[in-house]
């Protein structure tokens, strides 16, 4: 039997930080898992689109009101359906096994994050594009920029929230435990991050934080899409914080995931 | 006793052994062992689990870790396996050292409890976990024979598009199991694999784990803690409260004690470590 299947043995392949290849199996897995899980998909797409709805007839009377919040919201939701779903998911990883099991094989943790990103970035994108469509062309929402532009902040949102959940997911010793960390990592963010009142007339200290709160700039970027047509130096910088906050909770996500374990 | 056994083996076995420990990963090939522990010692939390051991595990052969539960079989399977934490000592795995990168596909390593993807069916599992291994298009057509063959070891192939969730206790193990024989694997590190299955699945699995071992010239080292399995193996590493009591044949270990069981000869070697302990404690 050796000799007829060594190409294993004889040619391991090396573990390298990042490879395509096993990255892309670690998206098609993690989306195969979902395609078995219709009522998950169901819900993550469509209940963004129930709540723009509701929010649409809630100001009936003052679309003013609806653009502003809809826009945010279009920001938010990514964020939050992500950081749910992946702290979920990593943390059945870590308690079912199959994380020790894929850490003693040769898979690189990058590729096992980059493939979780991947996985819920394609999922991230379905749900942006619904909810943006519903509320540019059902609902009426006012957007003066491009809807590629508003798509993009809804991508970066989605891996923020990916990165979040996959790095609180190392603190959850158990489901209940990684739910609870959806109000204490995200409300807080949605409390400041001006989707209430506008951040400059929050006391100095609230403003303070909410300038270093990534969801600060993920609903910043939102509004100046929808206010602005071209792209501006302020919407750039949002994009920039945005993905570089989500590039460095992946890193300390990367860096909760550990080979050996006690 | 055994240990005298266990250093003259060394000898015979490997005359070539070069002198150095440190060299022979280059010698691989001439390496008897499969495991080879000197001084091993584990800490989980304040709890020392694993006292210094050490031991072999032959190459191609099946060496059975016997011990009842608690007694530190799982840590010392994660210290072969590399995931352990906080290990000190010597631990030499296929001729490197445990946890070397270069070992992740020549071993294969089976958790107590199975860990699959409940919500994928048995072959996407196995497919998953090939991708890992043997990763890229080119070797597509060779994973999906890798893929059908592990199925068809653990007697699954009717259960192939079968939801891993939806399957038995015994079943989901021997999905784990054919996870582990992917890639054809130099050793085998089982975790407890008869756990809760019944006899006829049991018969069968160690008809497997012997014609893996006699086919394929892989080394599998099961760990158990029901001393009736014992009789399957052929060698034994019988341990208690973190460290080895013998390490020997079945044969040779009843023969020593005068005992008609496997069993049997470790009530008698446990009887006998707590009379040297004692009388250890009563010289002081």
């Amino acid at each position: 039997m050796t000799s007829t299947t060594p190409a294993l043995t004889a040619a391991p392949a090396p573990t390298r930080a990042l490879s395509a290849a096993r990255t892309t199996a670690t998206a098609a897995r993690v989306l195969r898992q979902l395609r078995h899980d219709p009522r998950t998909i169901a819900l993550m797409l469509l209940v963004p689109c129930v709540m723009l709805i509701l929010l649409r007839y809630v100001f009936d009377s003052s679309p003013r009101t609806f653009d502003n919040i809809g826009a945010s919201l279009l920001g938010i939701f990514p964020l939050i359906t992500m950081f749910l779903v992946t702290s979920i998911a990593t943390l059945r990883e870590r308690t079912s096994g199959t994380l020790e099991r894929l850490l003693a094989m040769p898979l690189g943790k990058g590729d096992l994050i980059a493939g979780y990103a991947l996985a819920f970035g394609v999922i991230a994108i379905v749900q942006s594009a619904l909810a943006t469509g519903l509320a540019l062309w059902v609902l009426g929402l006012k957007v003066t920029g491009s809807t590629w532009l508003l798509l993009l902040v809804a991508l970066l949102d989605a891996l923020l929230g990916t990165a979040l959940g996959l790095f609180v997911s190392a603190f959850a010793a158990s489901e209940f435990q990684a739910v609870q960390f959806m109000p204490a990592v995200i409300f807080p963010q949605l409390l400041l991050c001006g989707l209430f009142t506008p951040r400059s007339r929050m006391h100095p200290v609230l403003e303070a934080i909410s300038d270093v709160l990534p969801m600060s700039y993920a609903v910043d970027g939102m509004n100046q899409v929808m206010r602005h047509t071209d792209v501006t130096a302020t919407f750039v910088r949002d994009v920039l914080i945005v993905a570089g906050c989500a590039l460095l909770v992946l890193c300390l996500g990367a860096a909760t995931l550990r080979r050996r374990t006690a | 006793m055994t240990r005298l056994n266990h250093h003259m083996m060394n000898n015979v076995d490997d005359p070539s052994r070069p002198p150095d420990p440190h060299s022979h990963a280059a010698h691989d090939g001439y390496d008897a062992h499969a495991v080879h522990a000197d001084g091993l010692t584990a800490v989980r939390g304040p709890r020392t689990v694993l006292h210094g051991l050490d031991f072999t595990v032959p190459r191609g052969r099946i060496t059975g870790l016997l011990g009842p539960s608690g007694c530190g079989k799982s840590t010392l399977l994660r210290a072969i396996v590399g995931t352990q934490a906080n290990v000190t000592g010597t631990l030499d795995v296929l001729g490197l050292p445990a946890g070397h990168p270069a070992l992740r596909t020549r071993i294969g390593y089976v958790t107590q409890h199975p860990s699959v993807y409940d919500d994928l069916t048995v072959r996407q599992n196995l497919d998953y976990f090939a991708a890992v291994l043997d990763p890229g298009h080119a070797a597509a057509e060779r994973r999906h024979d890798n893929v059908t063959r592990a199925i068809d070891d653990v007697d699954l192939t009717s259960h192939g598009d079968a939801l891993a969730g939806n399957l038995s206790g015994g079943q989901r193990s021997r999905v784990s199991l054919a996870v582990a024989l992917l890639g054809t694997p130099e050793l085998l590190v089982l975790d407890e694999p008869t756990v809760g299955l019944d006899p006829v699945l049991r018969r069968d699995l160690w008809n497997l784990f012997h014609d893996i071992a006699a086919t394929r010239g892989t080394t599998l080292l099961v760990s158990s803690h029901v001393m009736d399995e014992a009789e399957r193996c052929h060698r034994l590493l019988l341990m208690r409260e973190g460290r080895i009591l013998a390490e020997d044949t079945p044969q040779a270990l009843r023969t020593r004690t005068g005992t008609e069981t496997v069993e049997a000869a470790f009530l008698h070697l446990v009887d006998e470590a707590v009379a040297a302990g004692r009388a250890k404690e009563t010289a002081r």
